[in-house]
């Protein structure tokens, strides 16, 4: 990218009087949040001087702005703000001050000047039923706006599990037929950033990757950043050798509560969910939901919503009544599986009585004598 | 009927047998491990959690058992090309004529027990085949969710394999629960199984039980491979 109209990173912090001192803290920054060593500081600090500020329109549809809300919390001071410094964020609807025929305005000049160069953010999942009304900005469905948009962008993040997956508003039985972003948009290198709302430095830390390598991080089969999403919430649970032990809480209440034992039985989603809570943790490193006593919901696996209940390790099967797992289903196939053996046995006692009466005939033949060829 | 002649077949080799107990085994433990780890033990106690490994130790018995069970089923498929006429893959498909009519039997012989004509297959019959062969899928979907969810918990090249499932069902999550419903159709198929077994030994009077033990099988003369073209009442083998 060379756009020679707008200023690298490092122009742009100058003009905002940061210090070369300031500046290079930053960059070690952010080369730890990506999970790099001390000896990439050169190579991100580099990007940056060479880098112009990437333009930057972020969306919000089907969304409550939590994963705004978590990113502008970014644990060490201004981490945010640094990202948000280096990036020009031309359009988004909560933090920006124009509003009206202005923000539309500026969100059309970014779209035709930086055509393929800028990046796209989406918070949110788009519904489709009845034409896309459900959600509309400025007069246009939210599917218009994502296939135009989507159209000239370079790449998009997908921030949450409503963009990634849909998350609660597409949980059964999803009246508006809300659809993650990647279902509706082809041709675009998507990254998906799931969470309900993703830990803060993994958004800000999947933003910088993107600047500092101009490069989409490498990406797991469900499109997330194997940076953050690689490793279970169970292999990094700091309760993981009570698991193993099989030290287990059996109810909030109990002994083993108190003790801090493993929530498995509690109906803990780490063994199934993809995130970096046991890491990081939240609230610049404070806890995690685990460490506060509660059992992982899974918030950043597709249809955490619909695998409840949360508080129980086996969810209710597909198609049945609430309350209903594999297990119920199981015994009671096995309870019919068994009386039907029964019947069966009884039935060929009487059916076939003729045909085993006549072998035990020929049999004593055999017994008397009678026959010269006994079966064998 | 007349006093029956039987002559020994011998129909599950070896390989035939030990590949069934070792399957019957292994899948025994597999079931009661994998229900363990679906719902632990509740065991209140004030141990600290580096002097136990139990609930490691079930899954590890897992693992292993899994590898066991998957690379014997391999075997399986491999003794269904080179193994003898009764072992053979064709005997799993009806698609044969011949096999379409022998389901019809089965079904009016043995299930709804309309009638009683003998049904000839030494082997496996027709409907009998059909089963193992969609049992022989449910252990193929086994082995692709259970190495699925492996692959996220082991770095050995196998398991990762079959990462490419976790996507495909939308998670660990749906994988690990359609895993734990599979157990159920293993439970279901042992009780049916068991029972079949001993129905035919029961009925049919063939031996089908102590089968799976020696290999061999005493069928009636007129069905006996060689027997049936001889004279009667001559070379009966024992
Ligand atoms: C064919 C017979 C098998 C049966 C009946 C069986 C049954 C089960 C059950 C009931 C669970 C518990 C699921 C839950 O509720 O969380 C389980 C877990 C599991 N099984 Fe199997 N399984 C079988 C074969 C396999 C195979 C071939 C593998 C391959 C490696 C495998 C790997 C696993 C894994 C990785 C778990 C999750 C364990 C954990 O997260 O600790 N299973 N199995
Ligand atoms: C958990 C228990 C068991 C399982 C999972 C199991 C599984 C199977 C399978 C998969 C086959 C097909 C064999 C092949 O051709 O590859 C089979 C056949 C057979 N099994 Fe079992 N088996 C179990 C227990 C038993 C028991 C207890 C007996 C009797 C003592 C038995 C006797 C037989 C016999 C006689 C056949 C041949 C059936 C035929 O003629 O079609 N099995 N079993
Ligand atoms: S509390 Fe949850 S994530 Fe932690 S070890 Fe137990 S099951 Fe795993
Ligand atoms: S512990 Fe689980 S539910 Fe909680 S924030 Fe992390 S991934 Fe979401």
């Amino acid at each position: 990218m060379s756009t020679n109209s707008r200023p690298t990173i490092w122009e742009h912090a100058q003009s905002k009087g940061v210090s070369r001192r300031e500046f290079l803290t930053a960059c070690a920054w952010m080369t730890a949040m990506l999970g790099l060593p001390a000896s990439a500081v050169a190579q991100v600090t580099k990007a940056l001087e060479t880098q112009p500020r990437l333009p930057v329109l972020w969306f919000h549809f089907q969304e409550c702005t939590c994963c705004s809300e978590s990113f502008i919390r970014s644990s060490h001071p201004g981490i945010a703000d640094i990202v948000l410094d280096k990036i020009s964020l031309d359009y988004t609807e909560t933090l920006m001050a124009a509003s009206g025929k202005q923000a539309e305005e500026a969100l059309r000049d970014t779209m035709t000047k930086y055509k393929g160069k800028y990046l796209m953010v989406v918070e949110g999942s788009v519904p489709t039923a009845e034409g896309g009304v459900y959600c509309c900005i400025g007069g246009r469905t939210a599917l218009d706006i994502v296939q135009e948009a989507a159209a000239g962008a370079k790449a998009m993040i997908c921030w949450g599990s409503c963009a990634s997956n849909g998350c609660v508003q597409a949980a059964k039985p999803n009246p508006t037929q809300a659809t993650p972003i990647h279902k509706l948009v082809s041709g675009v290198p998507i990254i998906n950033v799931p969470g309900c709302p993703p830990i803060a430095e993994v958004m800000t830390g999947t933003i910088v990757h993107l600047l500092a390598f101009d490069r989409i991080p490498q990406l797991d089969g469900l499109g997330r950043p194997k940076a953050f999403y690689s490793r279970r919430v169970h292999d990094t649970c700091y309760r993981r050798p009570n698991y193993d032990a099989g030290l287990f809480v059996n109810s909030f209440d109990d002994e083993n509560a108190k003790r801090g034992f493993c929530l498995y039985k509690m109906g803990c989603r780490g063994p199934v969910t993809y995130n970096a809570c046991g890491v990081m943790r939240w609230n610049g490193g404070v806890s995690f939901p685990i460490q506060s006593g509660h059992p992982c919901i899974g918030c950043s696996e597709g249809n955490f919503w619909d695998n409840g209940p949360f508080y129980r390790h086996l969810p209710n099967f597909p198609g049945f009544g609430i309350e209903t797992t594999a297990d119920k289903i199981g015994v009671g196939l096995g309870a019919v599986t068994v009386v039907g053996i029964a019947a069966h046995a009884i039935s060929t006692n009487i059916r076939k009585r003729h045909l085993i009466k006549e072998e035990q005939a020929a049999s004593e033949d055999v017994k008397d004598g009678r026959a010269e060829q006994g079966g064998s | 009927m007349q006093t029956q002649t039987l002559g020994r077949v011998y129909v599950w080799e070896i390989p035939v047998r030990f590949y069934h107990w070792l399957n019957a085994f292994s899948l025994v433990v597999l079931c009661v491990t994998g229900y363990l780890i679906g719902a632990p033990l509740a065991i209140q106690q004030a141990s600290e959690a580096s002097f136990a490994y139990w609930f490691g130790k079930v899954r590890f018995i897992h693992f292993v058992f899994a590898y066991i069970f998957f690379f014997n089923f391999l075997f399986r498929i491999y003794w269904g090309f080179v193994g003898n006429r009764y072992a053979n893959w064709k005997n799993f498909l009806p698609f044969r004529k011949k096999q379409w009519k022998e389901i019809k039997q089965v079904i009016a012989v043995d299930i709804l027990q309309r009638d009683n004509t003998p049904i000839e297959t030494i082997g496996h019959n027709a409907v009998a085949g059909f089963t193992y062969f969609m049992t022989f899928l449910a252990f193929l979907f086994q082995c692709i969710t259970g190495f699925g969810l492996y692959a996220a918990m082991s770095k050995a090249w196998l398991p990762k394999l079959f990462a490419w499932i976790v996507p495909l069902m939308g998670g660990d999550f749906a994988v690990r629960q359609w895993h734990h419903a599979f157990m159920w159709f293993f439970i279901l198929f042992a009780l049916v199984h068991v029972y079949i077994v001993f129905y035919h030994d029961y009925v049919e009077g063939r031996g089908e039980i102590s089968s799976m033990g020696s290999g061999w099988k005493f069928i009636e003369k007129e069905y006996h491979p060689i027997l049936k073209d001889e004279k009667p009442a001559s070379g009966i083998k024992k």
